[in-house]
């Protein structure tokens, strides 16, 4: 497994973001960085400001201070659109897919950024716009076949059950060929066989796509396991960053897990 | 036993992407086709043509207009009809002012004029959503039309602002009998619902349903939000107003710019209500509904009382009429929210397995 993996340069430094909502502290000077190719955890307690994070990378919450350098290039004010063509790519904690659309549309949507065709080539259903459909649905139908969602392929995701939703949704994410995926809490609400198949998924993403991987996961049994280092937050600040059995054996995470007595 | 699709399988994606999947539903477009053109113009008379295909075929591409905003980019709106006027009084002043210009491309610049103006009245859409949105499109509702009327530049300075439309005339031919309005008629409504279709099965149609579904997402993947709202209220102004300049050449040929009020808007609204929110054939479905069942509702009452020797209180059947319609749309909305169109695809479903249930 890891011989084809290799850990490469800085991809995404955060460097002392702090976000507030009104007199909401979300995120107080929070610093991290993610290497290409890694499997990076954020945990910590509920409200802890995890999912908040994830929004300041892809731009949809935009940081009072610091900022976020991706690929080398420092950024205060990004609008997710921009981020989404720079390659970072996400799910979402409660599912965010398409409810009206079949599984194949939901996953076609994903390669919507790289579809050339004017509205009226689509109208008419000609030449380039046809071509296109046709070369990213055989995409789409790989991200398919990867995720073994070949039997739902045509049913609207409103009918289909919670798990599948999960993995419809990381297909999407997926047919964006993202050079950074962030994964807000995958495995939630999965039974054992779920989540082992979704870790699978994760590492397979990871392995064979060169993908790098940003994770928040509460199930610590899947976040030591699989990810590469592990960032800790609390009450939006970072107590902890390092490698699985650092953070594992870290008292300041135990503190915030188990409680303190005063 | 008919609609079954065993045996046909598919070996290439073109073939699993093309418009109609299914034999049987390509069989049952070109029956309809055929019908609509060769069947349809032997058998109607003239009151079938100007009471019930012209206005039908008209208001279902009005639906059609109205669902691509409404069903698939999920922006409520109620200036349907003041978009149609722009679109008639487009037509007639570019048929009026530029000389020999072709009816055809009066046609389309009166869709591009409704699709600027909507374009205009949809950027409240950028920053509001729902109800309030509905409540911004009522602006144009009522502010259009009043234009249209107070400036006589738009209606040639004509006595409160009728517009009267000129012979259809393409290259040479007069479009003057019902028979030849409802082949054209027909022709371009086929052909933009062929349009409608087609982006709706490919990137921009995608791009509404996911603002229309969750637009948090949809800005996450990477579809510009504003921009596809936009093209929405683009699009579906473009179809409205082609609609109207039909309604003014085809149907009426007299129009008044407040004929085109928000109880017409309410109108289209009703019937992609009825027919089915994101729906091509929802759009015609509806329209069918809500202009066949006052005709049908007015024959029909007018046979009972022939029955029973009941003398009406004049004004009745028109009540009678409005009770029956009001209380179908309830019945609809509460039994099968996604209309006519929904039905139709159960339907659909039942019959592949019949006679098995599942």
């Amino acid at each position: 497994m890891s011989s084809a993996r290799s850990i490469g340069e800085v991809l995404l430094a955060v460097e002392n973001v702090s976000l507030a909502f009104g007199g909401v502290k979300a995120l107080t000077d929070v610093s991290f960085d993610v290497r290409q190719g890694e499997i990076r955890a954020i945990i910590g307690p509920n409200g802890a400001g995890k999912s908040s994070m994830l929004n300041v990378v892809n731009g949809v919450y935009h940081p009072q201070q610091g900022a976020v350098r991706y690929r080398g290039e420092a950024r205060r004010q990004v609008d997710p659109h921009r981020a989404a063509r720079q390659g970072i790519a996400r799910t979402f904690q409660n599912i965010a897919l398409f409810k009206g659309m079949s599984v194949l549309d939901n996953i076609m949507t994903g390669r919507n950024l790289k579809m050339r065709a004017g509205l009226l080539e689509q109208a008419l259903w000609l030449g380039r716009s046809r071509r296109e459909e046709l070369a990213h649905r055989e995409q789409v139908e790989h991200i398919i076949d990867f995720l073994q969602i070949e039997h739902i392929r045509k049913t609207p995701v409103g009918r289909l059950p919670y798990g599948l939703q999960k993995r419809v949704e990381l297909a999407r994410a997926l047919a964006a060929e993202p050079v950074l995926l962030l994964l807000d809490e995958p495995m939630a609400g999965m039974n054992v066989e779920e989540k082992q198949d979704m870790c699978r998924f994760i590492l397979d993403v990871n392995e064979e796509f060169g993908t790098t991987i940003v994770l928040i996961e509460h199930d610590m049994g899947v976040v030591m396991d699989i990810s590469d280092r592990i960032v800790v937050l609390e009450y939006g600040r970072k107590i902890a960053d390092g490698l699985p059995d650092e953070v594992r054996n870290d008292s300041k995470v135990i503190d915030a897990y188990l409680g303190v007595s005063h | 036993m008919l609609y079954r699709e065993a045996g046909q399988f598919k070996t290439s994606y073109a073939a699993d992407q093309q418009l109609l999947p299914i034999r049987q539903d390509r069989v049952a477009l070109i029956v309809l086709l055929a019908i609509a053109y060769l069947a349809v113009p032997v058998v109607a008379n003239d009151y079938w043509f100007n009471a019930i295909l012209i206005p039908f075929l008209v208001f279902a591409l009005a639906a059609l207009g109205l669902n691509i905003l409404t069903g698939y980019a999920g922006q409520l709106s109620l200036g349907s009809a003041a978009f149609m006027a722009v679109g008639a009084v487009a037509a007639y002043n570019f048929e009026l002012r530029v000389p020999g210009m072709p009816l055809l491309a009066s046609f389309a610049l009166a869709g591009l004029c409704a699709a600027a103006v909507g374009v205009l009245f949809g950027l409240p859409s950028l920053r509001i959503k729902g109800f309030y949105l509905a409540v911004a499109t009522l602006a144009a509702q009522f502010f259009i039309p009043w234009l249209l009327v107070k400036v006589g530049w738009f209606s040639n300075y004509s006595s409160s602002g009728v517009i009267t439309a000129q012979p259809m005339q393409i290259v040479g031919y007069v479009f003057e009998q019902p028979v030849e309005k409802y082949l054209l008629v027909l022709t371009v409504v086929a052909l933009m619902a062929l349009a409608a279709k087609n982006m709706v099965r490919s990137a921009v149609g995608r791009s509404w349903m996911a603002v229309r579904d969750m637009d948090v997402a949809a800005a996450v993947i990477g579809i510009p939000i504003m921009r596809t709202k936009l093209v929405a209220f683009a699009v579906s102004s473009f179809y409205c107003g082609v609609a109207g300049a039909l309604y003014a050449y085809a149907y009426v040929g007299t129009v008044q710019p407040e004929d085109l009020n928000l109880d017409m808007s309410f109108r289209i609204l009703f019937m992609i209500i009825i027919g089915g929110i994101g729906s091509i054939l929802g759009s015609f479905l509806g329209a069918a509904f809500i202009t066949l069942l006052p005709i049908f509702l007015e024959s029909a009452l007018h046979a009972i009382t022939q029955q029973f020797g009941l003398d009406l209180v004049p004004g009745m059947t028109s009540m009678v009429q409005l009770l029956v319609f009001g209380g179908l749309i309830i019945f609809f909305l509460i039994v099968e929210p996604n209309g006519l169109a929904r039905l139709w695809q159960i339907t659909k479903e039942k019959l592949r397995l019949w006679p098995f249930p599942h």
